[in-house]
């Protein structure tokens, strides 16, 4: 099998490991926090804030040293820690887990900045701070030990951010969350177990751990393959989450404190997807190309019953939470359609989701520490009392249903014309996703926002100028993100594609008839006259051919010329 | 001049950033003399875009901006497409669109959000020039949805009142349904012709397949009958009427729903590739809903919605037009009522400023003297939209009536009775408006308020704005109202509407080819595949004089019942009427009955089956661990017994296992 | 194979080392049914104590037949595990009686799960 994945030389510009301090750093910090006594919470706030701004600021100078056309890893970091199963230390960046970071750097401190916790301080930014590292961690490790053990970092603080710091059911909404999401990940250890197990990647077929060794091996058979990644996508469904795993979500949502919301919401849902694209697409294209309709349907599913369930919830948290659900089925349906524009979109959607849902977060947070409710039925009339309130809200809910103009629709537009090209249908029905997600949010817009002020609202206070500065990144990435989208989408085309051509080398060479979907021979520029036009050649072996719906004209060859 | 054409979208986006950035502090009313100025400037450069276009090869040509979405081989640029289609879009669009940025100056006064006001407003423009100008059909798309954003943001406007934020949520909803149509119609595009800039794949569309073809028109045609109103999602723009007046004008006269009209006409050869059952069912949808349209005007009591349902008529008109061939006369009908329509609206809305926000039709009447531009300017709209020569609806509503008569003449008659339904319901509103008796102090009668539906008595209510006396509402309750005429930043705009509403029939009369300008100037864009239709000029002349003799019956029917009471006016308008055919009120039944009972359900199940599935596992665990505990008595002679016979077993098991 | 045990390393008195193999047997089986059987702590204990000791019993006859010395070694282990097992439940013993003197081994069941 052509050595298609090899590994880049380090790219460690002024020579040293930036991904390494950069996880690294908020367990430092971490254990700083640990020494400082308890009864100095401001200091407690400052350490935490400088590790999160320093690590945020390795993430923008990553970003701002990243070669754009080099498909590979970048800023690699390799030190062995378990030699006897080649365990390593070892980290790397490529276009798709590049804005992951840069997300995670950038919303980690804003959510510091966006609430205070208002009991226990040492331990609210010390979970805080791990939860920063287990993200950066997931998204750079490159061997599969240490992915886990990163993944399960993320979970624990989080336990104890909802169950502590959190309100209203928060001990039971901990609870579901940990269990559930442990429930997952024991399949995927089991699934991470048995792969470096069976793969031997090593040398002399000693077991290794490391991802890249791994898939080039080729040594997994189809049959494990498909087991294996059913192992990992019980993980993953679960974290992102996928329907029918989806319920921990509402209620950790809910009962999270604010910076816990932003960050689960903003951060740790891409967890599931980034692991599906790393670890699933990579390791077991075969069995990704099996899976591809059931997950399509899923995702699709998610979509529209997540917006549905949305429109009933008479909590606002719970209705941003269920919205969430809707918007990674698009994340989900661009990565199964396994084409260059779906993939790109499903990045895009990642990313525009951790903003516009970060600072949808940021905004009821802010709204809670005001009326202490997030019920809709108590709220009315705020655009009156609040008017700044009422427009950064608008920006960020337009962003959310996906409005061209703002990020979020360059997302789901890429996400939904990638599925088209090879699963038309799916497309087609969850296409109409749109048009819930603009009912259930202008809905609960107008019900809390428009209106008559009454007695309960009317002396709530407009956002403060502190507040206002906290919002102002992310709401210049959302218009940024939708209006010039050509940097974020330069980046991660070349990892995309290259990752797609590996999904297809491998089926083709397990016998599958599987390419790419593009438009392949659609470019007819010249003026045909009365000539059938080659409609573009759709498919995966995972759909029938569906030619009838576009054409009665049967495939001919492509002409000369074109 | 044409690489200017940039400048155009540019200034109304500039006003909109400037006002965002220090609106409320240039307040009233330097808000809106700067967001009147900047449209002014684009219809300035519109002016110049369009003299510098006739020196251009087929009067066409392209600006392109910058990368906007590189994704593989979906590549699409933010670029402009100057040729004669759009340059005649932007032309009425900026001008027209000027006027009323003028008008609002006037109409908005005294209100605490003027300048939040002229925002959107200039968001709005720079959205819909976005629209026409754009290259490609994903930015098109962008400035589609920019409007509606708008439309929600401006219907929405005085949001204190439910019922306005009600609309404004039912209009980008309802738009959002066509959109899919339109998204789903980009994706096939793009996946037929692996582009979606037009200047690439329409003129190679014809040599698609035949269902390819039909397929994409038909996505589009969605789209476009969500956004311009037509059977069956047209339910918005009545509750739209909620929005103050000027909006009204804009959005729903003049601009935002042309937008399906235009998007027809760009993909015409696309059109014309596709099944003839496609323009068949175009044309049908939009002389029925002309048709349905004008029965409910008919009935309407309350000025604006009068004018509502016009619109939604005039826009069937427009999509018959596009139906049977007639592409440029659709454009062309689309900007005698951009003139006349807005006119009217602006001229509604000065009457209800000057009645102190009355909207109900049975409680004006004589206003002629009291208001003498207002009137007179609206006799002019009406005239013009009744199709009553010399005059601009006249001459473009005769040529869809042509169009249609050369495909069907079934489609012909249905128009036909249709224009005369149009005279009879806008002379119902002249002669209740204007002539007769002054009603507005009469005791109130049975109130209208009743018949009304939630937004209606909302609509008028919202007109109150801040600045004026609020309408009593109850029965029985009057104050005393002194009409007057509006301010001059109010009837300008009257004024020189209703100079282009009276002769902008002449751009194109359809004696001879050197009078029909409008024809052979769009006629790159929509010559080649269009219909031809090759009357002699007897035909044509029969053809005119059938249409004035059906507008001066329908003048004259409506005289004989509101002026000189000969025939009772129960007999037109019966309570169906007024209803909407019970369409809306079916379609909330719907909405607030099976389709919130569905919601409800899925979630029901999401909390009792889903979750509770989750909520089963650990209920599940713990029972287990609760009957499995019951070994841990804590007795050690207990334990002791169990460890014995543990070892027992274990020694068997050894016994076994051992060679004798 | 046990008989083959024996007779290299008996001595001619007629002594059979597997006697004591069933002495042990026999103490073994009082011990443990005491300990089933027998309700009062104090008795219980000296039922585990006599097991045991039966076991080292076994094992030094093992080591013996065996000829080697690992048998007695273990009873090292044995005893200094059950003496020091004997410390502990007898502290525990004392501190139950104290509290009620007429306590049996059903009474005791605060660490139920």
């Amino acid at each position: 099998m052509t050595n298609l994945l090899a590994l880049e030389e380090a790219h460690t510009a002024a020579g040293f490991p930036v991904l390494a301090v950069m996880v690294l750093l908020p367990l430092v910090g971490a254990a700083v926090m640990a020494l400082i006594p308890r009864t100095r919470p401001d200091l407690h706030r400052l350490v935490a804030i400088i590790t999160a701004c320093s690590a945020g600021a390795l993430t923008l100078w990553v970003l701002y040293q990243f070669k754009t056309n080099d498909a590979g890893f970048q800023f690699v970091v390799s030190q062995t820690w378990v030699s006897s199963f080649d365990i390593k230390f070892y980290l790397g960046v490529d276009g798709i887990s590049l804005f992951l970071l840069v997300l995670t750097g950038v919303l980690f401190p804003i959510a510091l900045f966006a609430a205070k916790p208002d009991h226990d301080e040492k331990g609210y930014y010390l979970w805080i701070t791990l939860l920063m590292a287990g993200c950066l961690g997931v998204f750079c490790a490159l061997d599969l030990f240490l992915f886990f053990l990163f993944f399960e970092l993320t979970i624990v603080p989080l336990y104890f951010l909802i169950g502590r710091w959190g309100h209203g059911r928060k001990v039971y909404a901990a609870t579901k969350f940990f269990l559930f999401t442990m429930f997952g990940s024991a399949f995927m250890l089991v699934s991470i177990v048995t792969l470096a197990l069976l793969a031997g990647a090593g040398e002399n077929g000693q077991t290794s751990f490391d991802l890249i060794k791994i898939v080039e091996s080729g040594a997994i058979s189809q049959n494990w393959g498909r087991v294996l990644f059913c192992g990992f996508a019980i993980a993953f469904m679960v974290k992102t989450p996928v329907f029918p795993f989806h319920t921990w979500l509402p209620d950790a949502h809910t009962e999270a404190p604010t910076a816990g919301s932003i960050d689960l919401a903003g951060v740790l849902l891409k967890l599931g997807t980034y692991g599906f694209m790393r670890y699933g697409l990579y390791l077991f294209p075969e069995a990704t190309v099996w899976a591809a309709p059931v997950m399509l349907t899923l995702a699709t599913i998610g979509i529209i019953y997540g917006a549905i369930v949305a429109a009933m919830q008479r909590n606002l948290k719970r209705l941003v939470a269920y919205s969430s659900v809707s918007h990674m089925g698009f994340a989900i349906l661009g990565l199964f359609a396994l084409t260059t524009q779906g993939l790109e979109g499903s990045v895009l959607v990642m990313i525009n989701h951790g903003i516009t849902t970060g600072a949808m977060f940021i905004l009821l947070g802010f709204l809670y520490s005001r009326r202490h409710t997030y019920d809709i039925a108590s709220l009315k009339g705020l655009q009156t009392v609040a008017p700044v309130f009422a427009g950064l809200f608008t920006i960020v809910m337009f962003s959310s249903i996906g409005v061209p103009g703002l990020n979020g629709f360059v997302g789901e537009f890429l996400v939904l014309l990638g599925t088209f090209v090879s699963h038309r249908w799916w497309a087609v029905v969850a296409a109409t996703g749109v048009i819930l997600a603009a009912l259930y949010m202008l809905w609960a817009y107008q019900r809390v926002f428009h209106g008559e002020v009454d007695d309960a609202n009317r002396d709530m206070p407009d956002l403060k100028l502190t507040e206002r500065l906290v919002m102002v990144p992310l709401i210049l990435l959302i218009v940024f993100l939708g209006v010039y989208p050509k940097p974020v989408l330069e980046r991660i085309q070349p990892s995309v594609e290259r990752l797609l051509v590996h999904v297809e080398a491998v089926n083709r060479a397990a016998g599958h008839d599987f390419h790419i979907a593009t438009t392949e021979d659609g470019e007819h520029l010249e003026p045909v006259a009365d000539e059938p036009a080659n409609d573009g050649e759709p498919k995966t072996d995972a759909e029938p051919a569906a030619d009838a719906e576009t054409s009665g004209t049967t495939q001919t060859a492509p002409e000369a010329g074109q | 001049m044409v690489s200017l054409v940039w400048l155009i979208p540019a200034l109304p986006l500039l006003g909109f950033l400037l006002l965002l950035a220090v609106g409320p502090r240039l307040g009233e009313p330097i808000a809106g003399w700067l967001a009147t100025a900047m449209v002014a400037g684009s219809f300035v450069v519109s002016v110049l875009a369009f003299i510098g276009l006739h020196s251009q090869p087929d009067h066409t040509t392209t600006f392109t901006l910058f990368t906007w979405i590189p994704a593989g081989r979906f590549n699409v640029d933010v670029g402009f497409l100057l040729d004669p289609l759009s340059s005649a879009m932007i032309l009425f669009i900026t001008g027209v669109g000027a006027l009323i940025h003028l008008y609002s100056i006037g109409y908005m006064h005294g209100d605490k959000k003027f300048s939040k006001f002229f925002l959107y407003l200039n968001l709005f423009v720079f959205s819909m020039l976005l629209l026409v100008l754009g290259d490609n059909l994903l930015l098109t798309f962008v400035g589609w949805e920019g409007v509606g954003t708008c439309s929600y943001l401006l219907i929405s406007f005085w949001f204190e009142k439910p019922a306005n934020a009600s609309a404004g949520k039912k209009a980008f909803v309802t738009n959002r349904v066509g959109d899919w149509g339109f998204m789903v119609g980009i994706f096939i595009t793009w996946f037929t012709f692996g582009t979606i800039q037009y200047t690439q794949f329409i003129p190679v569309s014809p040599g698609a397949a035949t269902t390819t073809a039909t397929i994409i028109s038909l996505m589009l045609f969605i789209g476009a009958v969500g956004k311009s109103a037509q059977i069956p999602l047209y339910l918005w723009l009545p509750d739209a009427m909620a929005g103050p007046t000027p909006v009204s004008a804009l959005i729903h006269a003049a601009t935002m729903v042309t937008a399906g009209v235009y998007v027809m006409v760009r993909i015409n050869p696309m059109l014309h590739a596709a099944s003839p059952w496609l323009p068949t069912l175009i044309a049908w949808v939009g002389v029925i809903t002309a048709l349905f349209a004008a029965t409910i005007a008919m009935a309407q009591t309350d000025i604006k919605k009068v004018l509502a349902y016009s619109t939604v008529s005039q826009l069937g008109y427009m999509f018959l037009a596009v139906g049977v061939g007639g592409y440029w006369v659709a454009i062309f009908h689309m900007i005698t009522h951009a003139f006349f329509k807005a006119l009217l609206f602006l001229g509604a809305g000065s009457v209800i400023h000057g009645m102190d926000d009355e909207q109900d039709l049975r409680r004006m009447g004589g206003l002629r003297k009291l208001m003498p531009i207002t009137a007179a300017t609206f006799i002019v709209g009406w005239l013009a939209i009744a199709g009553v020569p010399p005059f601009s609806g006249f001459w473009s509503k005769d040529e869809i009536l042509t169009y249609a008569f050369h495909q069907n003449i079934a489609l012909y008659l249905v128009g036909l009775f249709t224009a005369l339904l149009t005279a009879f319901y806008m002379s119902r509103q002249v002669f209740l408006v204007f002539y007769g008796k002054a009603r507005w102090n009469d005791p109130a009668e049975p109130s209208t308020h009743e018949a009304h539906s939630d937004a209606e008595a909302a609509a008028e209510g919202a007109e109150a704005g801040a600045a004026a006396v609020a309408t009593a509402v109850d029965a029985g309750e009057h104050h005393e109202i002194h009409p007057h005429e509006s301010p001059w930043t109010m009837w300008v705009p009257l004024v020189v509407l209703a100079v282009f509403a009276a002769i902008a029939g002449f751009i194109n009369l359809p004696f001879a080819d050197s009078t029909k300008y409008l024809e052979n100037w769009l006629e790159p864009v929509t010559g080649r595949y269009g219909a031809v239709v090759d009357y002699s000029n007897g035909t044509i002349v029969a053809l005119l004089t059938i249409s004035t003799i059906v507008a001066l019956s329908g003048i004259g029917v409506a005289f004989l019942v509101y002026r000189r009471r000969k025939l009772p006016a129960a007999w037109f308008e019966p309570p169906l009427f007024l209803q909407g055919w019970h369409y809306d009120a079916a379609v909330s039944a719907f909405m607030g009955g099976p389709g919130r009972a569905g919601f409800n359900a899925l979630s029901w199940f999401d909390r009792t089956i889903i979750d509770g599935a989750v909520n089963g596992i650990g209920a599940l665990a713990r029972d287990t661990g609760s009957i499995v505990r019951r070994t841990q008595s804590g007795l050690v002679r207990t334990y002791a017994l169990a460890v014995t016979i543990g070892a027992v077993l274990l020694m068997l098991f050894v016994l076994t296992r051992v060679n004798w | 194979m046990i008989l083959a045990a024996t007779s290299t390393a008996v001595n001619d008195s007629g002594f059979q080392p597997y006697w004591y193999l069933i002495l042990g047997a026999l103490l073994f089986s009082i011990g443990a049914v005491g300990l089933l059987v027998r309700r009062n702590p104090l008795v219980m204990l000296m039922c585990v104590e006599l097991m045991l000791n039966a076991v080292n019993l076994t094992f030094v006859t093992f080591g013996t037949m065996l000829n080697d010395i690992g048998g007695q070694v273990i009873v090292f282990f044995v005893l200094v595990v059950a003496a020091a097992e004997v410390v502990v439940g007898l502290g525990i013993i004392v501190a139950v009686m104290r509290r009620r003197p007429d306590a049996t081994a059903d009474d005791i069941s605060a660490l139920r799960g």
